[in-house]
C-alpha cells in the first residue's frame, strides 16, 4: 500500500483569530456579523460594488469604523485592487460584488490572483437559498464557475455559519501557498437572525500545509551546493511570499553562488547586488538565462519552472541537478524531476539551509565558483540590458520606464500592465526590496495595472506608485481612475502609448511576416496596408489620437498630462512625481516600432536567446560536460 | 496502461464529489469506475475511483493536487495485491420454461443470486471482481441480455490495518 496522506507532521498555527479573547455572543443579522467577522479578522479596506443580494451586507458596512469599503466602477477593479492590496502589504485582499454579473465579473482578477498565489478573499451575495437552483435573477452558479481558479471556495446558506466561514477563508488563503478563497452567502444567511461570537470555531481536518522542512533534505541540498562548480539560485515569488529575502541574501553571501529572480521575485533580491545575475526566462537577462542553461545546479526557492522560464523543457538546464523547494508539493516535480525535494515555507527552507551550509564550511566543505564567477562576469559584460533611441527623435519607450525608475522618489511602488511594457519596466527599472514590484505574471491579465496600483496605493498610502501601462491595457480598465479620484487615491499612470497592441505586435513583426492582423489601436485603417480588410474603418478618424488620454484622464478627474520628445522626458516626469493631491496620467507617445529584448521565442530552447533581433550570443566556450 | 485505485476519504459536505471528478477531467484523465458512500464514521466519505492511465508521473501530479482540496482529508492507493476489489452487477436476463434452468445454474456457478423472476426473465445479483463478472455476463449473453446496471468498484485493504484512523484523529483535533 503506498499511503499519502495530506497532513503534515507539524501542522501551522491556527489563524490569528485563536489568540483572541472570546467575545461574548450578541444576537444580530448574519449580514452585522459578516462585518463583525471582517472586523475580527483585521480586514481594514474592502473593494465592492453593491446589488441585490450583498444588499444586506452593505448596510451594517456603512456603520463600521475599521472596514473602509472603496466603491469601484466595475467588479473586475475590485479583484485587481484586493490583489495590489495584498501585494503591497502582505496582507490578505478583500473583494466584494453580488450574484451573478457582478459575481462573474470577479472572475478574471480571481484566476489571475491563482496563477500568481495571492492571498484574496472575495465575498460574493448570491440569491436566497431557496432560490437557488432555478435560474432566478442574477443567479449564477459561482462557486462551481471558480472551482478550477480558487484555492478553496464556500456556499453559505445558513447565518451562523458565516463568522466560521470567515475565519476559515481567510486562513486558507493565507497560509499555506497563499490564494484566492470565495466566499459565496445566500441573501437570506444575510437577512436572518443569528448569534455572534468571535472567535469562531474552525473545521478544517484536511487542511495542514507543511511547512517545516525535511532536515535529511536539507543536509543533502546544503552538500550539493558545496560540491557543485556552476550553481544558481533560482528564487520565485514563493520567496517575497514567505518574507525570506533576508534570510535568501544571507544564504547568497554564505555561498557565494548567483542568482536569478523570476518576474514574480523581482525586488526579493536586491538588483544592486553584486551577486545578482538577472531576471530568467522568455525576456530575460542574456546571462540570467545562460546561467541555469549551463549550471550544473539549480537551488530553485518558491519558484515553479514556469514554461516562460524554462522555454522548451526537455532543453532546460540540461546539465543541472535540482533542488526544489516549494510549500506546495504538487508543484514539486510537476514540470522537471526534482534530486532533492524539500517541502516547506521558504524563509524555513532558507533558515534551516543556511544553518547546514554554515556547518558544511566549518566542516571544511565549501564550494569554489571563481571559474563560474569568470564566466558569469564575461556574459555580463558582452551582453548587458539595453535598447536603442530611434533615429526620428521620437520617444524610446525604454528610456521613459527607464528615466521613471530613476525620478521614483524612494520607496516607490510600480504597477505593470502586460506586454510589453510589463518586459521593459521589468528590464529597466532597478529594484531594491521587497513587494515594491506587482504584475500578471502566470494569468498575463491585460488591464492589471491601474486598479492593482489603486489596490497598493489604498494599502499603503505614503508610498509613491506608479501604473506603468499600454495604451491597449488602459482601455480595459481605465475607469477605476475616477475610483482614485473620488476616494483620494493619488496614482500615477505612465501610458506606454504606441497605438498598438505592442507584445502582440512584436510577434506579428517576428514570426508572422509583418502582417499586423488587428493590433493598431488608435487607427482603423492601417489594416490595409497589410493587404487584410478586417478593420477597415471609417476615414473621419484618421490621423487622430482616438481617444485623447489627456483629455480622458481630466474628465476622470485626473491631472492629464502628454509627453511627446525626449526632451521633455525628465521634466514632465518631475511634474508627475510633483502632484500628489490628484491621481497623475502621463501619455508617453512612444515609437511604435521598439520590441523587448533579448527575446527567446516560445517553445524553444533557451540554448535559442537572441540578444538583439538576428544576435544569437556566441559564448564560445564550447559545450561544458 | 495501468489500472490504479485510489480510496479517498473526504468531508462528507455537498460539492466534495464535484471538485474530485472536475480535478480528473481538468488534468485529462478518464476516470473507469468511480463509487461513493459513507464510512463507519458519519463526517467521512469514502470514493473509490478506477483510472487507467499510460504514465505514471501524470496520475502521481493528480493525487497531489486532489490532497491539496481542502475537504480531501487522505489518499491512498490500494495496490490489487494487497486489496480486495469488488463490484455490484445486477442483470435481467430473458428466460422461459426451457432457458430459467439453465440460467440458475449458471448463477449457481458464480455463487450470484436470482432476485427476481418473471415468465419472460429473471433478474440476477452478482458481486466479485471485473474477471468474474465479466466471464458470468459472457456465458448469460447468449441467453439475451435485456438490462445491465453496475456498480463501481469498492475496494479495502487487507490486513488489520484501517485507512480510516489516522483521519479520525485529524477530525477529533480540528472539533
Amino acid at each position: 500500500m503506498t499511503e499519502q496522506a495530506t497532513g503534515a507532521p507539524h501542522p501551522q498555527q491556527r489563524a490569528r483569530s485563536g489568540g483572541q479573547q472570546p467575545t461574548t455572543p450578541e444576537r444580530m443579522t448574519g449580514a452585522q456579523s459578516l462585518i463583525r467577522s471582517l472586523e475580527a479578522v483585521g480586514a481594514d479596506t474592502v473593494f465592492g460594488i453593491p446589488g441585490g443580494a450583498i444588499l444586506p451586507a452593505y448596510d451594517p458596512l456603512m456603520d463600521s469604523v475599521k472596514v473602509r469599503h472603496i466603491l469601484v466602477r466595475h467588479e473586475q477593479g475590485a479583484g485587481h485592487a484586493a490583489t495590489g492590496y495584498a501585494q503591497a502589504t502582505g496582507r490578505v485582499g478583500v473583494c466584494m460584488a453580488t450574484s451573478g454579473p457582478g459575481a462573474t465579473n470577479l472572475v478574471t482578477p480571481i484566476a489571475d490572483a491563482h496563477m500568481d498565489s495571492v492571498p484574496l478573499v472575495a465575498i460574493t451575495g448570491q440569491v436566497a437559498s431557496k432560490a437557488i437552483g432555478t435560474d432566478a435573477f442574477q443567479e449564477a452558479d459561482i462557486c462551481g464557475i471558480t472551482m478550477p481558479i480558487t484555492k478553496h471556495n464556500f456556499l453559505v446558506t445558513k447565518a451562523e455559519d458565516i463568522p466560521r466561514t470567515i475565519a476559515e477563508a481567510f486562513h486558507i488563503a493565507s497560509t499555506g501557498r497563499p490564494g484566492p478563497v470565495l466566499v459565496d452567502i445566500a441573501k437570506d444567511a444575510l437577512q436572518n437572525q443569528t448569534t455572534f461570537s468571535w472567535p469562531p470555531q474552525m473545521d478544517l481536518p484536511g487542511y495542514r500545509p507543511v511547512t517545516k522542512p525535511h532536515a535529511k533534505q536539507i543536509r543533502e541540498a546544503a552538500r550539493l551546493i558545496n560540491e557543485a562548480k556552476r550553481p544558481v539560485l533560482y528564487v520565485g515569488g514563493g520567496v517575497m511570499k514567505a518574507r525570506a529575502t533576508a534570510e535568501l541574501r544571507i544564504l547568497a553571501e554564505l555561498t557565494g553562488a548567483p542568482v536569478v529572480t523570476t518576474l514574480m521575485a523581482l525586488g526579493s533580491f536586491p538588483d544592486s547586488h553584486p551577486q545578482h545575475v538577472g531576471m530568467p526566462g522568455m525576456h530575460g537577462d542574456v546571462t540570467a538565462v545562460t546561467a541555469l542553461q549551463k549550471s550544473d545546479l539549480l537551488i530553485a526557492l518558491g519558484a515553479r519552472f514556469d514554461d516562460r522560464v524554462t522555454g522548451r523543457l526537455d532543453t532546460f538546464a540540461p546539465f543541472a541537478k535540482i533542488v526544489h523547494a516549494d510549500i506546495d508539493p504538487a508543484e514539486i516535480g510537476k514540470n522537471r524531476a526534482a534530486d532533492v525535494p524539500i517541502v516547506g515555507d521558504a524563509r524555513e527552507v532558507l533558515a534551516d539551509l543556511i544553518v547546514a551550509v554554515q556547518a558544511d564550511h566549518e566542516a571544511g566543505h565549501k564550494g569554489d565558483y571563481a571559474d563560474w564567477w569568470k564566466d558569469l562576469n564575461r556574459w555580463r559584460d558582452t551582453y548587458p540590458l539595453g535598447y536603442d533611441t530611434p533615429d526620428d527623435g521620437s520617444l524610446s519607450p525604454q528610456q521613459v520606464i527607464e528615466r521613471i525608475g530613476q525620478l521614483a522618489p524612494e520607496g516607490t511602488l510600480f504597477a505593470a500592465g502586460v506586454g510589453q511594457h510589463q518586459m521593459w519596466a521589468a528590464q529597466f527599472i532597478k529594484y531594491e526590496k521587497p513587494n515594491t514590484w506587482f504584475n500578471s505574471g502566470g494569468a498575463g491579465t491585460m488591464g492589471y495595472a491601474v486598479p492593482a496600483a489603486m489596490g497598493a496605493k489604498a494599502g499603503v498610502p505614503g508610498a509613491t506608485v506608479w501604473a506603468v501601462d499600454g495604451d491597449g491595457c488602459f482601455q480595459m480598465t481605465n475607469q477605476e481612475l475616477v475610483t482614485c479620484a473620488l476616494n483620494n487615491i493619488p496614482i500615477k499612470v505612465a501610458i506606454i502609448n504606441n497605438g498598438a497592441l505592442g507584445m502582440v505586435r512584436q510577434w506579428q513583426n517576428l514570426f508572422y511576416g509583418e502582417r499586423f492582423s488587428n493590433t493598431v489601436l488608435h487607427a482603423g485603417e492601417t489594416n490595409s496596408d497589410s493587404g487584410s480588410t478586417v478593420g477597415v474603418g471609417s476615414t473621419v478618424n484618421r490621423g487622430t489620437r482616438v481617444p485623447d488620454f489627456v483629455k480622458l484622464s481630466e474628465a476622470m478627474g485626473c491631472v492629464g498630462l502628454r509627453c511627446e520628445s525626449p526632451d521633455e522626458l525628465d521634466a514632465v516626469i518631475a511634474k508627475a512625481n510633483s502632484i500628489n493631491d490628484r491621481p497623475v496620467v502621463v501619455d508617453f507617445i512612444v515609437h511604435e516600432d521598439a520590441m523587448v529584448w533579448p527575446m527567446v521565442a516560445a517553445g524553444t530552447s533557451n540554448d535559442e536567446i537572441l540578444a538583439a533581433r538576428d544576435v544569437r550570443p556566441d559564448f564560445s566556450d564550447g559545450q561544458e560536460d | 496502461m495501468s489500472k490504479h485505485t485510489l480510496s479517498v476519504l473526504v468531508e462528507n459536505k455537498p460539492g466534495v464529489l464535484a471538485r474530485i471528478t472536475a480535478l480528473f477531467s481538468r488534468r485529462g484523465f478518464n476516470i473507469d469506475s468511480l463509487a461513493v458512500g459513507t464510512t463507519e464514521h458519519p463526517e467521512i466519505s469514502r470514493i473509490t475511483i478506477v483510472v487507467n492511465v499510460i504514465d505514471e508521473l501524470p496520475l502521481e501530479q493528480v493525487t497531489k493536487q486532489l490532497n491539496k482540496l481542502v475537504n480531501v482529508l487522505k489518499i491512498v492507493e490500494l495496490e490489487p495485491a494487497g486489496a480486495v476489489q469488488r463490484e455490484l452487477v445486477l442483470v435481467k436476463v430473458r428466460a422461459d420454461n426451457e432457458s430459467r434452468s439453465k440460467i440458475v445454474e449458471i448463477v449457481q456457478l458464480f455463487r450470484a443470486k436470482t432476485v427476481d423472476v418473471s415468465p419472460e426473465a429473471v433478474t440476477i445479483e452478482a458481486t466479485g471482481g471485473a474477471d468474474k463478472l465479466e466471464a458470468m455476463l459472457k456465458m448469460l449473453e447468449p441467453f439475451g441480455i435485456k438490462e445491465l446496471v453496475q456498480s463501481g468498484t469498492i475496494a479495502i485493504g487487507r490486513g488489520a490495518r484501517s485507512i480510516t484512523d489516522r483521519s479520525l484523529r485529524a477530525l477529533d483535533r480540528s472539533a
